[in-house]
């Protein structure tokens, strides 16, 4: 177990490496650069603008220095945002886009595992294809066409309860009001709902079906102790392996989300900052998204290697 | 069994002969036919295409006509009340500058369907071979060329995909590449598995007795016997292709104007949704039909090539 960790720890970190580089050198491969603006400057004034950022140095020395600054944790200036480091933007916009990724991973598994455990249990029933159908939707439907939708719904419209104007608001983050996370995280987390339920209904209906469960009912124990008790753990297990995948996909998710909601996390820094060619945030961002990525699929990794013992890990 | 010498067995021998035989294909393709779900969408989605590859021919606007008379119309049996009204030739009403949503939303269908179409090709091809291969060749080159799969899976890819496009000014071209460079990852997983267990059979090592390299067993032996995962696997693909091309025009990132294509009506309907909700509605529609479309087809081709995984 340990030899496993330090082993997938070690493969991480060419992972990384070949992601700085990777976009590293695309971004010195692009035409044009973060300073041509609609007013060109003095040639003067662009040189010393170009050696303060190191942008006259060759390409593979503006390398090494961002390496070794990296490596201090130093994601250096923000070309477009002035007055503030790279370091600093994403110490603005992280935890913002962390709470809305685990809120929205928390309703997903909270729901989505209700539902798929209902569905096992009323296999074939109305309740089944109802939770299954609507999983087909979830499924189908990217989070552009729900977010937009729902708010219309929802913000447009409104909602009016006993005469109460119950609407949501339609953007806007608020210090991460309650109801300004309504709409946000029940689209991010929809998708992942609609997934998760079907991993579970299928696992549920695998699980229920073998002996150690039919032992159980013979010993006359009721049905809540044998779902809890026996079923779910195994029947969960299918479910840590996607939780990967799962937290790429709502990070992925967030970018969307946090543009149409203009919440301000490091996806939309991301998206500006792709918008304005702001080289070393768009790195730092993509950098701080692939450091998640990886940790998480790491943890997730480990947690699936410590419920299922059977699991060999290497 | 069947006794030589028996005259009556004869009979038997040309009749058994003039039963023909049910193939793989044939047999998946019953199945198939039987699948009401995924016949309905194929017919639903053929509909679709022929509409897109005809558009210019439904209407009698063009798709980049600006109409300052009819700016932002909903059509006319839209129930809203307050509205400007686009008049009877705007089936689906009227953009923010007077253009045609119904051509519109069939360009889009276009320039959807054809990055669908075009990157799920670039994916097949370079998914097909590189799996081939790897799977082919064995040992220690395909532990590396795997590996450098598991090391490319784990890239944000759709950040890269961002980069490219604004870094090359979004061109029409590397839309196509980036995507189809994106999504051939897992083709090659497939492929490999299926040829490293059809590298073995018989008819392979008849195949290199009879003297054929390396290259003429894998393109006329093995590729042509994974077709069956392929298919289902490209059915699904192509949705996934035209989600990260809306995904990517949503975001501003995509196709340009006047050009259009699914993601950018339905970004532009998400702004003007309080005034103009048929802006976001109806491009939102279309595209969510054609999405399920696809998804029952590829459930159903699973179903037609695999009814075991029922």
């Amino acid at each position: 177990m340990i030899g496993y960790a330090l082993r997938r720890f070690l493969t991480a970190i060419p992972t990384l490496f070949v992601i700085v580089t990777l976009t590293f050198f695309m971004m010195r491969a692009a035409p044009g650069g973060p300073f041509d603006g609609a007013r060109s400057l003095p040639p003067d004034i662009e040189k010393n603008v170009e050696a303060a950022y190191n942008l006259d140095k060759p390409v593979l020395v503006q390398y090494g220095i961002y390496l070794g600054n990296l490596l201090h944790g130093d994601l250096g200036p923000s070309f477009r945002t002035k007055d503030f480091t790279v370091a600093q933007l994403i110490g603005i916009g992280l935890p913002v886009s962390i709470r809305l990724g685990l809120s929205a991973m928390t309703l997903a598994l909270l729901l989505g595992v209700s539902l798929g455990i209902w569905a096992a249990l009323r296999q074939n029933s109305w309740v089944d294809h109802g939770v299954m159908a609507v999983a087909m939707i979830g499924v189908t439907i990217p989070t552009f066409i729900t977010a937009p939708i729902l708010t219309l719904i929802f913000g447009v419209y409104g909602l009016h309860l006993f005469g109460q104007d119950i609407s949501l608001p339609v953007g806007g983050w608020n210090g991460g009001a309650l109801r300004n996370m309504i709409l946000p995280v029940t689209v991010l987390a929809l998708f992942q709902i609609a997934v998760i339920a079907r991993i579970v209904r299928g696992g549920m209906i695998e699980v229920l079906r073998s002996n150690y469960i039919r032992t159980a009912r013979a010993k006359g124990l009721t049905e809540a102790r044998i779902v809890i008790g026996h079923a779910l753990r195994p029947a969960l297990l299918p479910l840590v392996s996607y939780l990967g995948p799962a937290i790429a996909q709502i990070l992925t998710g967030s970018l969307i989300v946090e543009e149409i909601f203009g919440l301000p996390g490091i996806g939309r820094y991301f998206v500006q900052a792709a918008l304005n060619r702001d080289y070393t945030l768009m790195m730092g961002v993509v950098i701080c998204y692939a450091t998640l990525i990886i940790v998480l699929n790491f943890i997730a990794d480990m947690v699936y290697g410590l419920l299922d013992p059977r699991v060999r890990l290497n | 069994m069947i006794a030589i010498g028996n005259p009556g067995n004869a009979q038997a021998i040309t009749r058994a002969a003039t039963v023909k035989g049910r193939s793989l294909w044939v047999d998946a393709r019953r199945r198939l036919f039987r699948n009401r779900a995924a016949m309905a969408s194929i017919i639903l989605l053929a509909l679709i295409a022929l509409m897109a590859v005809f558009a210019p021919l439904l209407s009698q606007y063009a798709y980049d006509q600006i109409d300052y008379d009819v700016v932002t119309c909903a059509p006319t049996w839209w129930p809203q009340e307050g509205v400007c009204n686009a008049g009877g030739t705007h089936w689906l009403g009227t953009d923010a500058v007077g253009r045609d949503l119904f051509v519109r939303i069939l360009y889009g269908a276009r320039v959807s369907l054809a990055v669908g179409l075009v990157a799920t090709l670039v994916s097949l091809l370079i998914g097909v071979l590189y799996g081939a291969t790897a799977g082919y060749l064995g040992g220690r080159i395909d532990n590396l060329m795997m590996r450098i799969v598991d090391i490319l899976y784990s890239l944000p890819f759709i950040f890269f995909v961002i980069i490219l496009m604004v870094l090359f000014n979004r061109s029409f071209f590397l839309l196509f590449v980036a995507i189809g460079a994106v999504e051939w990852l897992t083709m090659a997983r497939i492929v490999r598995g299926q040829t490293l267990s059809i590298k073995h059979k018989e008819f392979v090592e008849a195949a290199r007795a009879g003297g054929v390299g390396g290259w003429g067993i894998i393109l006329r032996h093995i590729i042509p016997n994974v077709v069956g995962p392929v298919v289902v696997y490209v059915t699904l693909t192509v949705p996934s292709v035209i989600l990260t091309e809306s995904f990517l025009s949503f975001l501003g990132m995509g196709i340009q104007e006047p050009l259009t294509s699914w993601g950018v009506l339905i970004s532009d309907g998400a702004n003007q949704m309080e005034t103009a909700p048929w802006l976001l509605v109806f491009p939102a529609l279309f595209m969510a039909v054609t999405l399920f479309c696809f998804n029952f087809i590829g459930d159903g081709l699973r179903d037609a090539f695999d009814p075991k995984d029922r």
